[in-house]
């Protein structure tokens, strides 16, 4: 039903697209794999009109088709669900289906015949949300399905899920792709947009992969496994579970009791956590966004001030002090959000792995800075990290994201610290740099740091930690081996089963 | 102080107090519009002073109250749709373009008074419309009912905009536009087209306003409004971008003025302490708009120029 021959989109200085070509026939889920910046969401933004194509056709339906705006992709038939939730969290998700319709009442709206509508297309797919909710009272998972019931709406004939999964718990992800099959089998085409091999596989009638902007493959799922396409991804064998010796823990290095902290918009978002980190061990925090995690790492870091609760680093409250001084106590903090909280863009990357040392006096001379230390440290870090980047005065934004997290990840291990909190580190990173960070969190581990990491990728969660503590409103739901535990209990307690009831499940 | 509490002070201060409110309450549900699409516009008060001029003028000439409203309703399109121009097309820093429109209302009303009129000449004002049957009845009829048509119209705005907002297909753009353009503009909805239209709707109340005021008033000098056009723009945050919570403080602004005026003329207040008591409307306003606004979030987009990404 789509077609796409030749599509090459260049933006300054890169080339986001290279004549690559693609097809997706009704009734099969043809997935778009690659890294980031590989080229899958410029390709499919330019099916959504988004972008404009620089060179190429693309064809629905045997029809050339050319579009420039969302709208006109609508009324082709094309539905896009994006990463990021298009919809308006204060009105109803009647409303946000029916903005931008024409109304079978002229100027007045008609939402109940929306949602009746609404309420059928929900039975029929499995996408049961209520139409008169106002969509931010909604969890993800509900507002992933008003996603798709707009487009079905719209009678969408060819959908595109941006990383739909990115955002769920292994039940919900269960649950979209029942549905998504309910669809494919009413003829629809779908485009899967995804990083995530094991869904890929499991969900894929056919699988192109991208890197660099080119099709480096476009093959059935028969026949795929894990292995082939990361070398096709990575354009080389790729390790996914990290080696190791087994952690050998000793004592408590991070000691957390009765943490209560509240949320930016009112409401208690850390409710009572009881936490100890051993040193020598790697404890895993999984957890749906928006669970608490965050602000229980932002607290540690001392960036919030809890209203009750304490936390010890090797011992000594750190609870009321200055950031610096909790790094002053032992702690290194590798942040979620890199570029706001980790880095500074437009600083080098010399001044940038200065930021936490500016005062030590290995780096000044007579009370000013010794740039030549300065170098020698950057060098060794940049050296010993491989961070690539063209010179140590290159600004930090110009780096990749891997690059990046890998030189934040430097500076903070530097100090060699007695506690290491560390979220999301492979968030948006590369496939190698990913699998270098996690060798170094394992190594650092060894080194008897304590460390908690905070993520929401199971993968990766099942792969680095020793222990595995699930995160649900606020709370700790409990604290599984991961050798032992499923993925699927992890599931349900990161959807709010107790730990009893959700190791008791059958696997 | 006898003479407070009679019924018939009671009838003018809260007849008083509602014909006040009328120039606030049509400014303020114009802003509210504006703002719940994503625009701070803080022009309002420079196009309420050219309102203002234009209908006195306008009725100075021709002794026609509806010609000089007309007037106003002129200004305010046009300086809608320049404010549109340079707030959507343009994407100019909110806060300071409409601080621009503001200087020239103010400069531009009392150049043309001082250049075509000079001395302040009164004018005829609007006619009192009284509501049969209601206007008699006691207490009530003086205070609601015996009022001008722009008073009845003014407070006729609270429900239709109301309407407008929840009901109609046009409200919900402008609410979704507000909250997430990138997601309306997903569905073909186009941002800069309802901006275009709430900001024309405000342009419009605002020059109806002023020119409301100053046949209210009978006449025109430089600076009319005293600033009325930017404590409009309060009352939008005071009433939480809510119709009926605008009107509430549109009322609360105009009972306040009332009392103060009232309290002057029966010789409570000193006459050397009424700049101060002029104050007190304002201050009022401002303490409850810092006791409520607090509870309401504003609309998500508010002040943020829309910008597909490309």
């Amino acid at each position: 039903m789509l077609e796409m021959r030749g599509i090459t989109k260049r933006f300054p200085g890169v080339i986001a697209c290279d004549d690559v070509s693609f097809e997706v026939y009704p009734g099969e889920v043809h997935t778009l794999l690659g890294e980031n910046g590989a080229g899958k969401s410029t390709l499919m933004k330019i099916v959504y009109g988004l972008y404009r194509a620089d060179e190429g056709e693309v064809f629905l339906n045997g029809e050339p088709l050319r579009i420039t705006s969302p709208n006109q992709a609508i009324s082709h038939g094309i539905g896009m669900i994006h990463q990021h939730f298009m919809l308006v969290p204060t009105l109803t998700v009647a409303e946000n289906v029916a903005l931008g319709l024409k109304s079978s009442r002229g100027a007045l709206t008609d939402l109940d015949s929306v949602s009746a509508r609404i309420v059928e297309l929900g039975e029929t797919y499995g996408l049961r949300v209520d139409p008169s909710t106002p969509v931010w009272q909604l969890s993800v998972g509900e507002q992933q399905r008003v996603e798709i019931i707009k487009a079905l709406y719209r009678d969408a004939k060819l959908l595109i899920l941006d990383e739909p999964t990115a955002v769920l718990t292994p039940q919900e992800v269960d649950q979209l792709f029942v549905t998504l099959r309910t669809l494919t089998a009413g003829g629809r085409g779908l485009i899967f947009i995804s990083h995530k091999l094991h869904e890929v596989l499991s969900l894929s009638t056919r699988i192109t992969v991208l890197r660099n902007g080119r099709v480096t493959g476009s093959i059935p799922v028969e026949g795929a496994t894990r292995d082939s396409l990361a070398q096709m991804m990575v354009g080389r064998a790729v390790k996914f579970a990290p080696d190791g010796a087994d952690a050998k823990p000793t004592d408590v290095a991070l000691e957390i009791r009765g943490l209560r902290v509240l949320r930016d918009r009112g409401g208690e978002g850390v409710c009572g956590v009881d936490l100890d980190v051993r040193a020598g061990e790697i404890m895993g925090v999984a957890g749906v966004s928006g669970n608490g995690q965050m602000l229980l790492a932002e607290t540690i870091a001392g960036l919030r001030t809890p209203t009750a609760g304490s936390i010890k680093i090797v011992g000594t409250e750190v609870v009321g002090m200055p950031p610096k001084g909790v790094r002053d106590a032992g702690l290194a903090y590798v942040p979620e959000e890199r570029m706001k909280d980790g880095a500074i863009g437009d600083f080098t990357v010399s001044e940038n792995i200065l930021l936490i040392d500016h005062n030590d006096p290995r780096y000044l001379k007579h009370g000013m800075f010794d740039f030549e230390a300065i170098r020698k440290h950057a060098q060794r870090l940049v050296d010993e990290y491989t961070v690539k980047t063209p010179t140590l005065d290159t600004p930090v934004r110009n780096l990749s994201g891997g690059n990046i997290q890998k030189m934040i990840i430097a500076r903070e291990l530097s100090g060699t610290p007695e506690v290491l909190v560390v979220a999301q580190p492979t968030r948006g990173v590369d496939i190698g740099a990913a699998e270098y960070i996690h060798t170094r969190l394992i190594g650092q581990r060894d080194q008897a740091t304590a460390i908690l990491m905070i993520s929401e990728d199971l993968d990766e969660i099942f792969g680095v930690s020793d222990r595995v503590a699930v995160m649900y409103e606020g709370q700790i739901m409990g604290i599984v081996d991961p050798n032992t535990a499923t993925r699927e209990q992890v599931g349900l307690m990161m959807a709010g089963v107790a730990q009893d009831e959700a190791l008791s499940q059958p696997t | 102080m006898s003479g407070l509490f009679t019924e018939a002070v009671l009838v003018a201060t809260i007849a008083g107090g509602i014909r006040l409110a009328v120039p606030l309450l049509f400014a303020s549900i114009g802003e509210m519009f504006g703002q719940r699409s994503g625009v701070l516009n803080l022009g309002v008060d420079g196009v309420m002073l050219l309102g203002a001029f234009g209908g006195y003028y306008t009725v100075l000439k021709t002794d026609n109250v509806w010609f000089g409203l007309l007037v106003g309703v002129g200004i305010g399109v046009v300086l809608g749709l320049v404010t549109a121009v340079m707030s959507v097309t343009l994407k100019a820093e909110q806060g300071i373009s409409g601080i621009g429109v503001f200087l020239f209302g103010l400069g531009f009303s009392d150049l043309l008074f001082q250049m075509w009129v000079g001395t302040p000449l009164p004018i005829q004002a609007f006619p009192k419309v009284e509501i049969p049957g209601l206007s008699n009845i006691p207490f009530l009829g003086e205070t609601l009912f015996s009022h001008s048509a722009v008073v009845y119209i003014a407070f006729a705005m609270v429900p239709l905009s109301m309407f407008i907002i929840n009901q109609t297909n046009f409200g919900m753009k402008i609410r979704a536009v507000g909250e997430n353009p990138e997601a309306a503009d997903s569905l073909g909805v186009s941002v800069a087209g309802i901006r275009y239209a709430t900001l024309i709707i405000g342009g419009t109340l605002a020059g109806v306003a002023g020119a409301a005021l100053a046949i209210d008033l009978k006449i025109f000098q430089s600076n009319l409004t005293n600033a009325a056009g930017f404590i409009a723009i309060a009352l939008v945050y005071f009433g939480a971008w809510r119709p009926l919570g605008v009107m509430g403080g549109a009322l609360l602004y105009g009972f306040v003025n009332s009392i103060v005026l009232q309290l002057k003329t029966q010789g409570i207040i000193p006459r050397s302490w009424s700049d101060i008591a002029a104050m007190a409307p304002a201050v009022v306003t401002i303490l409850a708009l810092v006791v409520v606004a607090h509870r309401f979030k504003p609309p998500a987009a508010l002040t943020k120029p829309f910008e597909r990404a490309r």
